[in-house]
């Protein structure tokens, strides 16, 4: 089988084949989900524990979902009202949790790093639901997965990623998924919210809309994390949207044929115009959440059966 | 008593020079100078060096000491015994305690206690302003004459250059030695790491090297302006070299320093968020750490030192930009530093001229020299022995070093600090 991994941390880690594995095998899940009856029981048994140290409906649902059509347990841990509010620190948190014997641990949390720090400290399988500003792999793979129904291919094109990267995990994931694909890769975006170093990874950075989109296939707009901003990186929402905001006149540039995506949640009129993105001509955003159920069940379904082998190593050399 | 050191390799860092010999320690702990004659002086122990290297004992400069406040951090005993582990037979003590070393009586607590719980000398520096805040400056006198051998508010920089302009032109009529640390406080904030791919890949806030010389030069605008002395605690850009090289042909009383960790590791060796590589400043670039390393060997960085940080393991074992920063050193700065040696970098009497002769003359200290009359404060170590690091074998309270692992050559094999030894590596 092509998939190693034993967590799903990040992009970084994994081999374009298994990227490609992981990107068949949810086909078949998007397929199982159009179903009326969508039960499988490839996780029956086991244990998803949901645990997000930063609040997010859309991809905690999603991954809840995932889990439950699986066939997995599924529980949520509400950590943002929780014990981590009493001074408890993420290891113990991990640590608690892992004795729990969890399966798959999905976690989120504000800083980067800090999901690699706990899968360090947990016999289970982490799947990353994103980590400050490093990675968010399942967002990654969703959009590949979109890309490629949409396009027949996801490799040999023009993306395009427009807003505030400085502060995205959405586009560091994308970036070197896309990247790993051999795409030909654009960043646009006012160069306060642009991370220096990141034309060495082969994107070409443009601060011009119009210029940056020019025969784009992708068009990958981003959330401005308003939440994020110390201030000062932008003069004023309104310039942000005159200058950066998706609408028909900009995406003119593009290919005819150009399709939009936003991984959500969006802010209608700061980074993409509200009509554009319902226009089922070019707009995606609504095919993305569906691939995010299909994707997540690949990834758990994958890790689930390295878990397994895993394990079935360990009671064999513990009986040799 | 008097010792008499034979067969040793005799690390001269004021006459640069590397030779085989004896040395000669008399009865009042001072070096009385080299020994030819054919049978030692009567009365004489007899140290044999089997033909090992003998140097002055490094005298290191910044290093934090958990007293008063954070004694679970690191002791003056337990950073005694880890620095006469690792060949340091003086410490300079940085004044970022809790409470910070800003009056005179706190200052005398704290000499007393040194001089009570560790084997090696310790000296003190002061805080240059109250409670290390940047405003109103220290009783310096007073604080000079309970023997603060320098005055620094360490990594916390004072936005308040007119405070600190009045600071540095009181402490020129005393003659202080002023210690500065290079770093824009306003670019700098909240950095994890520095700028550039490294950083935007990992998503980690950074801060632009620019920021060290921005510090920097508005330090010298203000030694410029106020005549003072002044030594920067932590070159370690190239972007800074240019400033301080114009200072020095200037003839401002400047002087420079840079760590151990910059000189031996890069921003790279974060890895996977690493937090035991987390330090202030953080690690730079493999072309600034380049940078750097030339600019010591041609004399324009005068000091090397450990800057020992001593954090617990809570405290390291957080998400990398929660985490604390700073790594324990005092027993690897010598095999560390022996890095620079074996990559042909540094011969070793440059490097003890950078690790005890220039602190020393700089701090107006009697150490880091061969030289008859200085005290025999001395290390005997084999630069080339190998070994595993293993951070649980470390004499620090705190194990927080980046070399856990690391397979490293050069090790201490003992100390003497006036003449009594006060560390025998086993075996």
């Amino acid at each position: 089988m092509a998939f190693r991994a034993r967590h799903l941390l990040g992009i970084e880690q994994l081999a374009p084949l298994e990227i490609t594995t992981v990107l068949d095998l949810a086909e078949r899940y998007v397929d199982l989900n159009r179903r009326t009856v969508k039960q499988s029981d490839v996780l029956a048994g086991m244990t998803q524990i949901n645990l997000f140290f930063e609040n997010s409906t859309r991809t905690q649902s999603s991954f809840e979902l995932a889990g439950k059509r699986l066939g997995a347990d599924v529980m949520n841990m509400a950590v943002a009202n929780s014990s981590v509010k009493k001074g408890e620190t993420l290891i113990d948190t991990a640590l608690t949790l892992n004795a729990m014997h969890p399966d798959l641990l999905v976690v989120r949390h504000a800083a980067s790093g800090a999901v690699n720090l706990l899968a360090q400290k947990v016999d289970c399988a982490v799947l990353n639901a994103g980590d400050g500003r490093h990675e968010h792999p399942t967002q990654a793979l969703l959009d590949a997965l979109t890309i490629r129904r949409s396009k027949g291919r996801v490799e040999r094109l023009t993306i395009a990623i427009c807003g505030d990267v400085a502060h995205s995990r959405v586009a560091r994931s994308n970036l070197i998924l896309l990247g790993k694909m051999g795409n030909n890769l654009r960043l646009i975006g006012p160069p306060t919210l642009m991370p220096p170093g990141f034309a060495e990874l082969g994107a070409e950075v443009f601060d011009d809309m119009r210029e940056g989109l020019k025969g784009a296939d992708v068009v990958m707009m981003l959330r401005l994390q308003k939440e994020r901003m110390d201030g000062g990186f932008i003069p004023s929402m309104r310039e942000y949207y005159h200058r950066f905001g998706l609408d028909a006149e900009k995406l003119s540039h593009a290919k005819p044929d150009a399709i939009v995506m936003h991984p959500g949640p969006m802010n209608r009129g700061v980074e993409i115009d509200g009509e554009l993105a319902d226009d089922i001509n070019h707009s995606v955003i609504q095919d993305q959440v569906e691939m995010g159920v299909a994707v997540r069940m690949a990834c758990m379904d994958l890790l689930a059966r390295n878990l397994r082998a895993e394990r079935g190593r360990r009671i064999v050399e513990t009986l040799v | 008593m008097t010792i008499l050191f034979t067969d040793a390799r005799l690390i001269d860092p004021e006459a640069l020079t590397e030779t085989q010999g004896s040395l000669l320690v008399a009865e009042d702990g001072s070096i009385a100078g080299p020994w030819t004659g054919k049978k030692p002086p009567k009365g004489a122990t007899v140290i044999d060096c089997g033909g090992k290297c003998l140097a002055p004992g490094i005298v290191d400069w910044g290093v934090k000491i958990g007293e008063p406040g954070e004694r679970h951090r690191e002791s003056f005993r337990s950073a005694g015994l880890a620095a006469a582990a690792g060949g340091v037979t003086t410490i300079i003590a940085r004044p970022d305690t809790l409470p910070a070393i800003d009056t005179p009586e706190t200052l005398e607590f704290v000499t007393r206690r040194a001089a009570e719980a560790s084997p090696v000398r310790i000296r003190h520096m002061a805080a240059l302003t109250k409670g290390r805040e940047g405003h109103e400056m220290t009783e310096i006198g007073f604080l000079l004459d309970a023997g603060a051998v320098a005055f620094t508010d360490v990594f916390s920089v004072s936005s308040d250059s007119k405070a600190l302009g009045r600071a540095l032109t009181y402490a020129r009529s005393l003659g202080a030695l002023i210690v500065g640390h290079p770093q824009d406080p306003g670019l700098s904030a909240g950095a994890a790491t520095t700028s550039g791919k490294f950083a935007s890949l990992r998503g980690l806030p950074a801060v632009s090297p620019m920021a060290e010389r921005m510090g920097l030069e508005r330090d010298l605008a203000l030694v410029e302006m106020t005549g003072a002395r002044y030594h920067a605690d932590q070159i370690t850009t190239a972007r800074s070299l240019p400033a301080l090289r114009r200072a020095r042909e200037a003839g401002l009383d400047v002087t420079a320093g840079t760590s151990i960790h910059h000189l031996t590791l890069n921003e790279l060796d974060v890895g996977d968020y690493r937090t035991f590589f987390k330090l202030t400043p953080p690690l730079r670039s493999e072309d600034d750490r380049q940078a750097v390393i030339a600019a010591l060997a041609e004399g324009l960085i005068d000091v090397i030192a450990s800057f020992h940080t001593p954090a617990d393991e809570e405290s390291k074992r957080l998400p990398f930009e929660e985490a604390a920063p700073g790594a324990v050193a005092l027993e690897t700065l010598l095999p560390a530093a022996m890095r620079l040696y074996h990559g042909g970098h540094l011969s070793l009497p440059q490097l003890f001229r950078a690790m005890a002769l220039n602190p020393a003359r700089r701090l107006g200290l009697p150490q880091g020299r061969l030289a008859e009359g200085a005290p025999a404060d001395l290390v005997l170590f084999d630069p080339d022995a190998p070994f595993l690091m293993d951070r649980f074998r470390l004499r620090s309270k705190s194990k927080n070093t980046p070399f856990d692992g690391a397979r490293m050559e050069g090790r201490v094999l003992a100390t003497w600090v006036g003449g009594v030894e006060v560390f025998r590596a086993e075996g």
